[in-house]
């Protein structure tokens, strides 16, 4: 309103203030210490050094700490067959032993969820708390939940800090260094697949994997947010995931979206194939088939 | 070494690559005559059992359908009953092969031509990377198993497995 006396004046004093806060904010985060994907390659192996001499003194465990970087051509993506899946979990603790999960208190990147065939893909009545002698159980199926690589993904859109984004080969990762674990990005994903560190994680010293990579296995702090990042030390070397390998029942299919001779596109091209929520338009690069 | 069991059986199964040219079956009308062979792991035998000559080289065939007293009496074949018995797939003149339906012998490392006769849609499946499992690389070399190193022959069904643990419970007592 014209006459609402609370408008305050445009003063020169309070430009200068302001003008000078919005400088000094420029200043400190464009002089500042730079996200992981945005600083230069020589930048970005002296930062790497630097990790690779704090696990040394922190952890007293030689880590190796790749760069390896996206392969042009290539999006990943992932299949799992749900007719095939039993429910046994060997994913996911292939999965935490090969990506340095915290065991106490414990974090798991794959939830599986056992459903009842008479409900079909249904959330509210998923249970992850199976336990039963055998599996699969009668009347039941079974799905694996991680990070789903959203083409779309909204967990980056949320970030207040810039910390996650979606890599060039469509991984979704998380610059722990910049992540300040405002947990926003858990909340914003739709599929519960981003965990965070309430406390310093705590793996047994021989069970360390020492091959990692800076943006996805590499020994977390306390205070950061982690989340599956289809093994990037293993697959931008071409080698398959380990939860692929572990499958004792061959249900988990990785490969690369844009080559027309890979599993991946096989599967789109000759199978049922669905996404979790498609209605959110994520665009999950993580399809659910049916090979039966 | 971490990762113990994934480990040793990556070793084993990694030096074993594969054609992929050869896993292309789909959208192909070219007859299949021509059938790539697929490397694979040696077949999993009982210790001892082979070669089935060492024993059957000094017996006459009998191909009378019987349920066996003497010998292989473990074996309780579950697998498409009553149609199938021993020698729609041993071979009665060598027992070291196995025979497709046409009479033709093939060894027990493409034992999944034998499968395929049947099940068709599984192997090109498994030609195709699609059923199975597979280690290595998925822009190289992979390693594949034969159908009967997840599927006994005698009994298909694939065999329940006890599951690992469940995920503990959120919990607000946090050290």
């Amino acid at each position: 309103m014209p006459d609402d006396d609370n408008t305050p004046q445009a003063t020169r004093r309070m430009f200068t203030a302001k003008a000078t806060a919005a400088a000094a904010g420029w200043i400190l985060t464009a002089c500042g210490p730079k996200r992981l994907y945005e600083v230069p390659q020589a930048t970005l192996r002296q930062r790497i050094q630097e990790m690779e001499q704090q696990y040394q003194e922190n952890l007293g465990e030689t880590i190796k700490v790749a760069d390896t970087q996206p392969t042009p051509g290539v999006q990943f993506a992932y299949a799992l067959d749900i007719s095939r899946c039993i429910g046994c979990r060997r994913c996911v603790y292939a999965c935490v032993e090969e990506n340095n999960q915290s065991r106490n208190p414990q974090i798991h990147w794959i939830r599986v969820l056992s459903m009842e065939k008479e409900k079909g893909v249904d959330f509210e009545h998923a249970n992850a708390y199976y336990q039963p002698e055998t599996v699969p159980e009668e009347g039941h199926f079974y799905v694996p939940v991680a990070c789903q690589q959203c083409e779309n993904p909204p967990c980056t859109k949320v970030c207040p800090t810039g910390a996650t984004w979606k890599e060039k080969d469509g991984i979704v990762v998380i610059d722990y260094d910049w992540c300040i674990g405002c947990r926003y990005c858990m909340a914003a994903c739709p599929y519960g697949a981003r965990h965070f560190n309430w406390t310093t994680p705590s793996i047994p010293k021989n069970e360390i994997n020492p091959n990692t990579h800076y943006l996805g296995n590499r020994p977390r702090p306390k205070g950061v947010v982690e989340k599956c990042t289809f093994c990037i030390q293993r697959t931008r070397n071409g080698r398959y995931p380990a939860c692929v390998e572990v499958c004792p029942v061959g249900a988990r299919k990785f490969g690369n979206l844009l080559d027309k001779d890979s599993e991946i596109r096989y599967i789109i091209e000759h199978k049922r194939v669905l996404v979790l929520k498609e209605e959110l338009n994520t665009l999950p690069k993580f399809f659910y088939f049916y090979a039966t | 070494m971490r990762s113990g069991g994934l480990a040793v059986s990556g070793a084993v199964l990694i030096g074993v690559a594969v054609l992929l040219s050869g896993a292309s079956p789909a959208g192909t009308n070219a007859p299949a005559k021509v059938e790539e062979r697929v490397e694979v792991p040696p077949p999993p035998f009982s210790d001892g059992i082979f070669p089935c000559m060492n024993c059957h080289a000094n017996q006459k065939p009998n191909r009378t359908r019987r349920t066996l007293a003497d010998m292989h009496t473990d074996i309780d074949l579950k697998h498409a009953q009553p149609q199938l018995w021993c020698l729609d797939c041993h071979d009665a003149e060598n027992r070291n092969v196995l025979h497709l339906a046409s009479g033709e012998p093939v060894p027990f490392e493409e034992s999944y031509r034998l499968c395929g006769q049947c099940h068709g849609e599984k192997l090109r499946d498994w030609r195709a990377g699609v059923h199975g499992r597979r280690v290595g690389n998925w822009n190289g070399a992979k390693g594949y198993l034969l159908c009967v190193h997840c599927h006994s022959p005698h009994q298909p069904h694939f065999k329940p497995l006890a599951p690992k643990p469940m995920p503990t419970r959120p919990s607000r007592n946090l050290q």
